[in-house]
C-alpha cells in the first residue's frame, strides 16, 4: 500500500457539503413554493383586467312613454355585471332625449372631460359640469369647456314599446360606452 | 421600590434597553440640529401616531361596502359613544399630517439637508410623502360619500386618458366594471394595508437612515459639504460638542409635538368631523364635487390648463415631477448648505408653494364652474331695471330663465365662468351682443336654437342697458347712426 493513499490530494472542486446542498434545496423549494402563492395572487389582483372588461348587454330603460317627445329626461338601469353588495353604486343614471317619436339619443351622465356628472337645463337646451365647467348642447356635442368631446352616446334600440340601451361600463375616455 | 429596580436591571438584562437607548434615542447629535427648525420630522411622527390608533378604532365599526358604509358613518358620528371625537381627530391627523410633512420637506429641501451623505434618506422621505398623499386620498373615499364618490370617477377618469393602458388602469382600480363594491374595498385594503405596512416599512429605514448618517447639523454660509471630508468633520462635531438626542436635544420636539396633538384635539372637539354630504348614489346627480384640501390645486389645474395640455400633463409632466423630487439630491449637487447661497432654491420653493396656494384658493372659489342654482336662485338686482323698458324687463327675465346667470354674475351675483355683464353694453355694440348670443365664441354656448327672435331682441334691449349712468354704451365705429347708442333707453 502506497503512503498517499491515506493522504487524498485537495480536490479541484469544493466538496458539496451536506449543509451546501441543504441550503441550495431549501432556495429552490421555497423558490418554487413563492411561485405557487405568488402567480396566483397576481392573478387574483389582475382577474379584475379581464372579469367583465368590455362586457356589455342590453339594457331596459323604461317604456317608451316614459319618454315625452321633444324632453330630455334623467334614468336610470341596474348595472348588468354587479354583486348584490354593490348597493346604490350600481344604479346608473343617464339622460334619454326623444328628440322624434322614434328618435332617441342616451348620454352617460359622465362629463367626457374627468366624469363628474352632468345636470341639463331645458330651458337653455344645455347640459352643464359642475366639477370644471364643460357645457355641452342638447345634442351631446360639446359647447365649451375642458372636455376633449361630446358626451359619451349609448348604442340603442326599441323593443317591446321598451327603449334599451347597451352598456355595462363606467364610460371614459379610453372605453366610451 | 427595590422589586421595581430589580425587574428593571433583568429587563435591561434580558433586551438590553440601554444599549437600545444609546443607539436610537439617546444617540448623539450636533448640538446646533437641536434648532427649532428641526421639529417638524418628529410631530409628523406625532400625527401617524394619532392616524394609527384612532384609524384601527374607526376600523372597528366602520364597514367598507357600497351599502353600509355610509350608515355606518352615520352610526360612528351620532350613535357609537366618542365615535365623532375619533373621527374628528383621524379627520384633523390627516390634515396636519400632511401639512407637516410638506413642511418637514421643504426645510429639508431649503437647508440643503439632502446632500451627500443623505442622498437616500431624501428619497426614502419622498416615498413617505407619497404614502401620505396616497393614505389621504384613499382615506377621503373612506368617507364613502358624494365627494368620495365621484372623486373616485375623477381618477378613473385621469387613468381613463393613459394612452393604450387606459382600459386596464381603470378596471385595475374599480376591481370591476363600474365603480362599486369591489372599487371600495380595494380602497379599504390599500388605506388600512397595503399603504400603512409600505409607510411603516419606509419609515424604519428613514429612521434607520437617521440613526446611521446622523441628523444634518444646522447650515453655515460658506461651510461646504465636501464628500471626502465631510463624515470626518461631522463625527469630530458629535464628538467634541454633541449632545444626546434624548434628553437634551429632544426638550423642541417634544414641546412642538405636544402643541401638534394639542391643536389636533383642540379641532376635532371644537370643528369635528367632516360630515358626509350625502350617500354616495350615482343618481343623485345635484352635487357638486369637491376634493378635500390638499388635492384643491390639482382640481384647479385641471380646470384651468388648456385642453390640449391635460393628457400630456398625465401622461408626462406628472410623473417626471414625481422622478425630479427623487432626484434632487443627484440635481443640486454644489457643496454649499444654507439658503442665503442658494438663490435657486429658494426661489423653486417660493414658485411652488405660491403656485400650489394660488392654485388651492381658485380651487376653492372654483370662478371655473357654472354656478347651478344662480339662474333660479340670484334674482337681477332691482337696480339693473328700475325705470328701464318693458322690451328690457322682458329680457332680463330671458337673461334668468335661460341660465345666463349660470356663468354670468351681475355686480358679482352670480355664476363666475363668463365674464361679469355689469357694463357690458360699454364692451360690446348691439350687433356684437347679439352676435355672441347667437352664436357664442370664447367659451360661450350658442344659444341661437334655443332663443327665438324676439327673445334676442328683449335680452339684447337688456344687455344694452347695462352701463353705467356717465358712461356710453359702445357703438360701432363705421355707423353713422344719429342714434349713437341704437339702444331704446326710456328715462
Amino acid at each position: 500500500m502506497e503512503p498517499h493513499d491515506h493522504e487524498p490530494l485537495p480536490p479541484a472542486v469544493a466538496p458539496v457539503t451536506r449543509r451546501d446542498f441543504l441550503f441550495k434545496l431549501g432556495l429552490a423549494i421555497n423558490g418554487l413554493a413563492a411561485a405557487l402563492v405568488g402567480i396566483p395572487v397576481v392573478g387574483y389582483v389582475a382577474s379584475a383586467l379581464v372579469k367583465d372588461r368590455g362586457r356589455q348587454a342590453w339594457i331596459p330603460l323604461g317604456g317608451l312613454d316614459s319618454f315625452p317627445l321633444g324632453e330630455t329626461r334623467l334614468a336610470s338601469y341596474r348595472n348588468p355585471f354587479t354583486t348584490p353588495w354593490d348597493g346604490v353604486t350600481a344604479d346608473v343614471p343617464c339622460w334619454v332625449r326623444r328628440k322624434a317619436s322614434g328618435d332617441f339619443q342616451v348620454f352617460a351622465i359622465n362629463c367626457a372631460h374627468l366624469g363628474c356628472p352632468v345636470r341639463w337645463f331645458p330651458q337653455s337646451g344645455l347640459f352643464m359640469c359642475p366639477c370644471h365647467g364643460g357645457v355641452y348642447y342638447e345634442d351631446g356635442s360639446r359647447a365649451s369647456g375642458p372636455p376633449p368631446r361630446g358626451l359619451f352616446e349609448y348604442q340603442i334600440r326599441v323593443r317591446a314599446n321598451h327603449l334599451e340601451v347597451r352598456g355595462g361600463q363606467t364610460p371614459n375616455l379610453s372605453e366610451p360606452v | 421600590m427595590n422589586r421595581i429596580r430589580l425587574l428593571g436591571q433583568w429587563l435591561d438584562d434580558r433586551l438590553a434597553l440601554g444599549r437600545l437607548y444609546e443607539h436610537t434615542i439617546g444617540h448623539r447629535i450636533p448640538a446646533s440640529s437641536a434648532s427649532w427648525w428641526y421639529v417638524f420630522g418628529s410631530a409628523t411622527l406625532v400625527c401617524l401616531i394619532i392616524q394609527l390608533v384612532t384609524g384601527v378604532c374607526l376600523a372597528l365599526v366602520y364597514v367598507p361596502s357600497p351599502d353600509d358604509a355610509y350608515a355606518s358613518l352615520e352610526y360612528l358620528d351620532y350613535e357609537q359613544p366618542f365615535g365623532w371625537y375619533l373621527r374628528g381627530l383621524h379627520y384633523w391627523g390627516s390634515n396636519f399630517m400632511v401639512a407637516l410633512v410638506t413642511i418637514h420637506m421643504v426645510q429639508i429641501f431649503l437647508f440643503g439637508a439632502y446632500k451627500y451623505p443623505r442622498e437616500l434618506t431624501w428619497m426614502v422621505g419622498c416615498a413617505l410623502f407619497l404614502a401620505t398623499i396616497g393614505m389621504a386620498f384613499t382615506g377621503q373615499t373612506m368617507r364613502f360619500d358624494q365627494d368620495a364618490y365621484w372623486g373616485v370617477e375623477i381618477i378613473v377618469s385621469i387613468l381613463g386618458r393613459l394612452p393604450g393602458v387606459g382600459e386596464y388602469a381603470t378596471h385595475l382600480l374599480q376591481g370591476g366594471p363600474i365603480v362599486g363594491a369591489e372599487t371600495l374595498s380595494r380602497f379599504f385594503a390599500l388605506h388600512v394595508f397595503v399603504i400603512p405596512g409600505a409607510l411603516i416599512g419606509l419609515l424604519v429605514i428613514h429612521i434607520r437612515l437617521v440613526l446611521v448618517l446622523g441628523i444634518s447639523e444646522y447650515p453655515v454660509a460658506g461651510k461646504h459639504v465636501e464628500p471626502g471630508a465631510y463624515r470626518d468633520d461631522y463625527e469630530g462635531v458629535v464628538e467634541k460638542t454633541g449632545i444626546r438626542l434624548m434628553p437634551e436635544g429632544g426638550g423642541k420636539d417634544l414641546v412642538f409635538g405636544a402643541l401638534v396633538l394639542l391643536a389636533i384635539v383642540l379641532c376635532a372637539a371644537l370643528i369635528g368631523p367632516k360630515i358626509p354630504n350625502g350617500p354616495a348614489d350615482p343618481t343623485l346627480i345635484q352635487t357638486v364635487p369637491r376634493p378635500d384640501f390638499y388635492f384643491l390645486s390639482l382640481f384647479a389645474a385641471f380646470a384651468l390648463m388648456p385642453p390640449y395640455l391635460e393628457t400630456v400633463v398625465i401622461v408626462y409632466v406628472m410623473p417626471l415631477a414625481i422622478v425630479l423630487l427623487f432626484a434632487v439630491p443627484f440635481i443640486s449637487r454644489g457643496p454649499e448648505r444654507h439658503p442665503s447661497r442658494r438663490p435657486g432654491a429658494v426661489i423653486a420653493v417660493t414658485v411652488v408653494l405660491l403656485s400650489l396656494f394660488t392654485l388651492a384658493w381658485e380651487g376653492v372659489q372654483s370662478p371655473w364652474s357654472p354656478d347651478m342654482d344662480a339662474w333660479s336662485g340670484v334674482p337681477v338686482q332691482p337696480r339693473f331695471v328700475r325705470g328701464r323698458s318693458p322690451l328690457a324687463h322682458a329680457g332680463a327675465t330671458i337673461l334668468q330663465a335661460k341660465q345666463c346667470r349660470n356663468c354670468h354674475a351681475l355686480d358679482g351675483a352670480g355664476g363666475k365662468r363668463g365674464p361679469d355683464l355689469a357694463g357690458v353694453a360699454t364692451r360690446l355694440t348691439e350687433d356684437q351682443l347679439i352676435r355672441q348670443v347667437l352664436q357664442g365664441g370664447g367659451n360661450m354656448p350658442a344659444y341661437g336654437k334655443h332663443l327665438a327672435p324676439h327673445e334676442v331682441t328683449a335680452l339684447v334691449a337688456f344687455l344694452g342697458t347695462l352701463h353705467p349712468e356717465n358712461q356710453p354704451p359702445a357703438r360701432s365705429a363705421a355707423s353713422s347712426s344719429s342714434s349713437p347708442t341704437g339702444f331704446p333707453e326710456p328715462r
